[in-house]
Order: structure tokens, then C-alpha cells, then sequence
């Protein structure tokens, strides 16, 4: 395939990149959107590979061979409940990858030396690239309970932070200034690397859906980097398109939390504080249990279930399907409430429930959910703590002016959960005490598959 | 004009084209469209092919082949694992 050909598809694969990513932004068009995109990616490689550059070609089938295999199993094999954990992984193979691009064209033998652009963007590749890599891998630990949820810091993180980054800029000025011998490429690999490492090992459990959101666009970016390095459009408009899909999100998410970016990655936020005991004297807790609860929703007219993501570790959403549709069938309107960071990763809860064959026009976003909430009988809150908080609303809150589904101002609201324990915020919640509260302590699944059966038989 | 200014240009206007293609995605679609952009970011495939294919030194073809495997897992694994994902959203019957 002559030069000009390779260029003029990879022009109309970059066309179905955004085409595909436009798609993606319906539930409707979306499957479509997704085929969009693959096949303007099998396009690129398919002319890549035609490429009369190309030589040698036993290495590259063997490389496509292998990974294809490994990328069909995880992507068969994974839980709904790990996807998280998974986009983590496939993030962090992408910025790895993008990394070893710019340092593998850096070292090509007999090549003319990089100019100075060149060696600027491979080391923003390198430095982004494997940032990505070693953060994933950390961020893969955590969302596995491999590693601890809790933030982990230690004294003068901040200060070891910022002295590996300074040396990392140090070692991209000396890059551009003609030194990208292999030792060099390797000490900034490496520094990177620990970079990731400790920009994520502070961040608590419960701000992992910011950090995917992160890792996300930095593999964008790395892979813009890289195609500014090989002098190819097409990975820097594909790249780029990532890198602000990925930002987008996160900003989502620190709004969803009432945070700032950076308060999330150097606030060791969650997990680590104390309860704060409220000074409200003897509280009381009104129990409840499984036959009470079917009344109360049975005859309800409107009824909102606010999942959080006990329900998913509960493994409960096929349960809850169940139940939405025995209430549907009493003529009980049944709405689910999805806060945006209800799940480990945005948009999770709703994957969640699609795969137990919820409607997604069910799930209400957060504004629609709480305008409706004054005319609904009842709101369960099934495994969620820290978004229904009414101590987000009171300004010296831990968690103050964080969204919230306003559950407390429907009529009744029945709480299923295991024990009064806080959440991530580690904030005793004032919801459990009010007189319109029923707790419900027990596991989800449990819980929800007791309220089917009573259902059944009112 | 250098090559690496058009680069640039790309750079930015696809930035901008990716901020207003994706500020109005609803919230169902967040997690499908993370790992659908995540497997756009396997693009890099495409330069690790370029970077091996061309041979020249040991090195070169040790770490590209490392990233030829590397971006078929993430592009593979993204689109097929989102359209999984994908194939379970439906409306009410």
C-alpha cells in the first residue's frame, strides 16, 4: 500500500473515531457507536500493517496474537461488579504501551537524532505514559481490596512527591537538550513510575471513581504524546478526543463530590478520620424487619430505591429487579435514584442494574430524583451511606455542600444496612435517627429477597 | 510551519471536538463510554506496529513489541468489553 493510501484511511478512521464517540452518547446509538469505533481502529492497524515500511512482520503477529487473547478473556471473563478494576487494568496497558512507543522510536538505531520537539514529547510520553501504567496498577489494588482502601500516607509525601516530579522535569530538559541514551529513558521510566505510585496510594476507596476518570484521560494523553513523537495525527486526534473524554469526567465526579481535583488527590480524604459523635444525647434508632417494610412499600403509590455500592458487593441488583417488579405489578411506581458517584467508577450503578434488565429509564439522575422526592412514600436506600448524608447540607461538615439525594424529605425512608457503621467519609450519618427513618439491618441480598417474598404474599 | 505546529493544531481542536462530544452524555452511559474512549486510546497500537515494523536495533524491537502486546489488550479487551456492556442496556417492554 503506497505512502499516500495509509495516510488517506487513517484520515477516515480519525473521521470514524468521532463519528463512533458521538454515537456513544445515546443508550440508543450507542452499540453502534462502539462498532463505530472498533472498526476504525481494525481499519488504522490493518493499513498500518500494509505499510511498505514494514519489514519484519513475525514479531508484530505474534504481539497481536498474544494480546488479542488476553484482552478476549479479561473482557469475557470480568464481573460486572470488577469493571472498575478492569478499565483500570486496560488504562494502564494503554499508557504503558504509549510510553514504551515514545522510548522504542527514541532508541531506533541508526535513526537521525531527535530534534528537540521530538524529544520533548517523548519525555511527556514516558512521564505520562508510565504514570498511568504504575497508577492503574495501584488503582487495580485498591478496587480488588489487595491493597488497602484506606488512604496511605506517610510524612512528607508531599515533599517526596514533588521532589520526583521536579527531577522528572529536569530529566525532560536534558531529553530535549540531545541526552536520550538508553540509561536516561530508563531513570525517567523509573521515576515515573514511582510518581504513580504515590500520586495514588493517598487517595481513599471511596475517590476512585476521580482517579479512573483521571487514569482515563492521561492514557489519552500519553497516546498523543507518542503520535507526536512517530509525527502521526491519527494518535494524536484519537488521543486527544480520550484525554478530554477522561477530563470531562473527572470533573463530573469532583462536582458530584463538592471536592477540587486537587483536594481529592492530596486531601488523603476518607476511610482514616474518626466518627464524629454527635452532641445530641441519647439517640434513638427505630428498627424494622422485612413484613413491616412490604407493608409500607406494597401500599405505597411511589416508591424510590437509592442503590449505592453495598448493593453491588451484595451482589443484590437481581433481587432488586425482582422486587421492582412485583411492586410494578401492584401498580407501585418504582424509580431508582443513581448519585453520580454511587458506584467505583461513574455511571457504574447504572451497568449494574442493566445488567439485572432494569430499564434505564428507570434510573432518575440525581435533580430528577430529588424534585420528585417530596411525592414519593417511600425511599430505600439499599447499601448507600454518604450520598444520602443530611450532614452534607450543614457547612462544617466533612462532606459539606456534596450533592445529596434528599431522601429524608419523602415520607418514610427505610435504610437497609448491615450495622450503623459510617461510610467512606468515615461521618456518622443523623438520617438513621430521624422519627420518619426505618433502619433495616441486614445484607442487601437478604434484605431485598425477604421484602420479595412478603410482597408475594400481601 | 513544522510538522509538530499541525500536530498541535490537531491536538487542540480534537480536545475541543472530545469536550463537546462528551459534556452531554448521560450519566447511564458514563462507564460504557470510559472503557469504549479507553479502547480509542489503543490507537497507540498503531505506533508501537510502526516502531517494530520498521526494525532497527534490539532495544527498539524488544520495547515495541512489548507495547504491539500491551495496546491489543487494551483495544481488544475496551471494545469487546463495552459492547458487553453495551448489549444489556435495553428500554422497559
Amino acid at each position: 500500500m503506497p505512502p499516500f493510501a495509509v495516510e488517506f484511511v487513517y484520515v477516515v478512521s480519525g473521521f470514524l473515531f468521532v463519528l463512533g464517540l458521538k454515537r456513544l452518547s445515546s443508550p440508543v446509538t450507542a452499540p453502534q457507536g462502539n462498532a463505530m469505533a472498533a472498526g476504525a481502529m481494525l481499519l488504522a492497524v490493518v493499513a498500518t500493517l500494509l505499510d511498505q515500511q514494514i519489514i519484519s512482520y513475525g514479531t508484530l503477529a505474534a504481539g497481536l496474537v498474544v494480546g488479542t487473547v488476553i484482552g478476549a478473556l479479561l473482557a469475557r471473563l470480568v464481573k460486572m461488579t470488577a469493571m472498575p478494576q478492569l478499565v483500570a487494568v486496560f488504562n494502564g496497558f494503554g499508557g504503558g504501551a504509549s510510553a514504551l512507543v515514545a522510548a522504542a522510536e527514541l532508541l531506533r538505531e541508526g535513526g537521525a537524532n531527535p530534534g528537540a520537539a521530538e524529544a520533548g514529547a517523548a519525555a511527556i510520553g514516558i512521564l505520562v505514559g508510565t504514570v498511568t501504567f504504575s497508577g492503574s496498577a495501584v488503582a487495580f489494588g485498591k478496587l480488588q481490596d489487595l491493597l488497602t482502601q484506606r488512604p496511605v500516607t506517610f510524612p512528607l509525601q508531599k515533599l517526596v512527591s514533588g521532589l520526583v516530579f521536579l527531577a522528572l522535569l529536569a530529566g525532560a530538559v536534558m531529553m530535549i537538550l540531545g541526552e536520550v541514551g538508553p540509561e536516561m529513558l530508563l531513570a525517567m521510566g523509573g521515576l515515573a513510575f514511582l510518581l504513580g505510585i504515590l500520586l495514588v496510594i493517598p487517595i481513599g476507596g471511596a475517590d476512585m471513581p476521580v482517579v479512573v476518570s483521571l487514569l482515563n484521560s492521561y492514557s489519552g494523553l500519553a497516546a498523543s504524546a507518542a503520535g507526536f513523537v512517530l509525527g502521526n495525527p491519527l494518535l494524536i486526534l484519537a488521543g486527544a478526543l480520550v484525554g478530554a473524554a477522561g477530563l470531562i469526567l473527572t470533573q463530573l465526579m469532583c462536582r458530584a463530590m463538592n471536592r477540587s481535583l486537587a483536594n481529592v488527590a492530596f486531601g488523603a480524604f476518607g476511610g482514616g478520620g474518626t466518627v464524629a459523635a454527635g452532641d445530641e444525647g441519647e439517640r434513638i434508632v427505630r428498627r424494622t424487619g422485612a413484613e413491616e417494610v412490604a407493608m409500607l412499600l406494597g401500599y405505597a403509590s411511589r416508591v424510590i430505591i437509592v442503590p449505592g455500592y453495598g448493593l453491588a458487593v451484595a451482589q443484590a441488583q437481581h433481587e432488586v429487579k425482582k422486587l421492582t417488579d412485583l411492586l410494578r405489578k401492584r401498580g407501585v411506581e418504582v424509580v431508582f435514584a443513581i448519585h453520580p458517584v454511587a458506584g467505583r467508577m461513574p455511571g457504574h450503578m447504572n451497568v449494574l442494574l442493566a445488567e439485572a434488565d432494569v430499564s434505564y429509564e428507570l434510573l432518575l439522575d440525581l435533580d430528577d430524583a430529588n424534585g420528585a422526592m417530596e411525592r414519593t412514600d417511600v425511599a430505600v436506600v439499599v447499601g448507600a451511606n454518604d450520598v444520602v448524608n443530611p450532614e452534607a447540607r450543614k457547612p462544617d461538615s466533612a462532606i459539606a455542600g456534596m450533592p445529596i439525594v434528599d431522601v429524608d424529605r419523602a415520607g418514610n425512608v427505610v435504610v437497609i444496612k448491615r450495622s450503623l457503621s459510617p461510610g467512606f467519609a468515615g461521618i456518622d450519618n443523623p438520617l438513621f435517627y430521624l422519627d420518619h427513618t426505618l433502619m433495616f439491618f441486614s445484607d442487601a441480598r437478604e434484605a431485598i429477597s425477604d421484602l420479595a417474598r412478603e410482597v408475594k404474599e400481601l | 510551519m513544522g510538522a509538530w505546529i499541525l500536530g498541535l493544531y490537531v491536538f487542540v481542536l480534537s480536545m475541543m471536538v472530545g469536550f463537546e462530544l462528551i459534556r452531554k452524555v448521560p450519566p447511564t452511559l458514563h462507564t460504557p463510554l470510559m472503557s469504549g474512549a479507553n479502547a480509542i486510546s489503543g490507537i497507540t497500537l498503531v505506533g508501537a506496529l510502526l516502531v517494530v515494523g520498521e526494525g532497527g536495533g534490539r532495544w527498539t524491537v524488544i520495547l515495541g513489541t512489548a507495547a504491539v502486546v500491551f495496546a491489543t489488550i487494551n483495544v481488544v479487551g475496551g471494545f469487546l468489553v463495552t459492547h458487553r456492556m453495551l448489549s444489556m442496556f435495553r428500554k422497559q417492554d
